[in-house]
């Protein structure tokens, strides 16, 4: 088969390189938004560990008066 | 790396005397086949050392390896039909052992996470899915030396593509699998890193809720637990 003409080659050549940087662009955002869910993650334990510290001390003073 | 590559792909390498500017598709399809293939063999390695050392590290790269290179491929089979379609007129080429070859190896490898899902217990699910790397790693380059051996008469072979061609064309094909060799590489140290601050954060979520039972939170997964 002759070699395409430069326009009618050029599509193609396009369309496959684009297909390369969609595949990285669409394995990095699936990345980033279970990135987005591990920090929500850190947020939500650096809370749950806040909650217990101020509950702890509370307990304590309890205890001793009991 | 990459972005050197395909500089030197649209600036430095001469368009092929046959294909004319179609063969630009050569210098992003060939290495990332390669580096994919070469993928399922380094996760082959991979699951034999978590069988022998039994450490869920090893489990958890060759799941990693094996994933990168599953995206690879869906790239290889789209950029490859673009490429067939353009040079020969047809998507794909069903009398072609490569161009089959490959499917088949995608197809196989496509399996991975169904079978990791279907097993529950975790221990079983990590020793199955090795087993699997390796028997299917070990597939690849022996399906790879049955097409070489194969008659071809339409799919360019790489090594005679690039061992006849001038030294620009070599040059840029060999930058090209270096920077899609140094992508893969990033994007499983990227992926590891992920799945373990995951895994840390359920085992913390875990102790905090003062929960032992493993299931309980994580649910059922194909992914590993490290």
């Amino acid at each position: 088969m002759p070699a395409l003409p430069l326009d009618e080659a050029g599509k193609y050549v396009a369309a496959a390189y684009l297909v390369f940087v969609a595949l990285l662009l669409i394995y990095v955002a699936i990345m980033a938004s279970k990135l987005s869910r591990i920090e929500r993650d850190v947020v939500e334990l650096a809370e749950l560990v806040d909650e217990r510290e101020q509950a702890a001390p509370q307990a304590r003073a309890k205890e001793t008066v009991a | 790396m990459l972005t050197t590559a395909f500089a030197l792909v649209f600036f430095y390498a001469p368009n092929d005397a046959d294909q004319g500017f179609i063969f630009k598709i050569f210098y992003v399809h060939v290495p990332m086949a390669i580096v994919a293939l070469v993928g399922f063999v380094v996760a082959a390695v991979f699951g034999a050392l978590h069988l022998r050392s039994q450490e869920s590290k090893w489990d958890m790269r060759s799941y990693v390896t094996i994933h990168i290179s599953v995206i690879l491929a869906v790239g290889v089979l789209i950029t490859g039909s673009i490429w067939a379609r353009a040079s020969w007129g047809h998507w794909f080429v069903w009398d072609e052992p490569m161009l089959v070859s490959f499917l088949i190896v995608f197809l196989l490898y496509a399996t991975y996470w169904p079978l990791r899902f279907s097993i529950e217990d975790k221990e079983k699910q990590s020793r199955y899915a090795s087993v699997f790397a390796i028997v299917a790693g070990a597939f690849v380059p022996l399906n790879f030396a049955a097409v070489r051996m194969a008659e071809s008469f339409t799919h360019p072979q790489t090594a005679t593509t690039t061992t006849s061609a001038p030294a620009s064309v070599t040059l840029t094909f060999l930058v090209a699998l270096a920077g899609m060799a140094l992508l893969f590489v990033t994007l499983c140290k990227y992926e590891m890193a992920s799945k373990h601050a995951t895994f840390r954060l359920r085992a913390l979520r875990r102790r905090l809720a003062g929960d032992d039972d493993e299931l309980s939170l994580t649910g059922r997964s194909a992914a590993p637990q490290s």
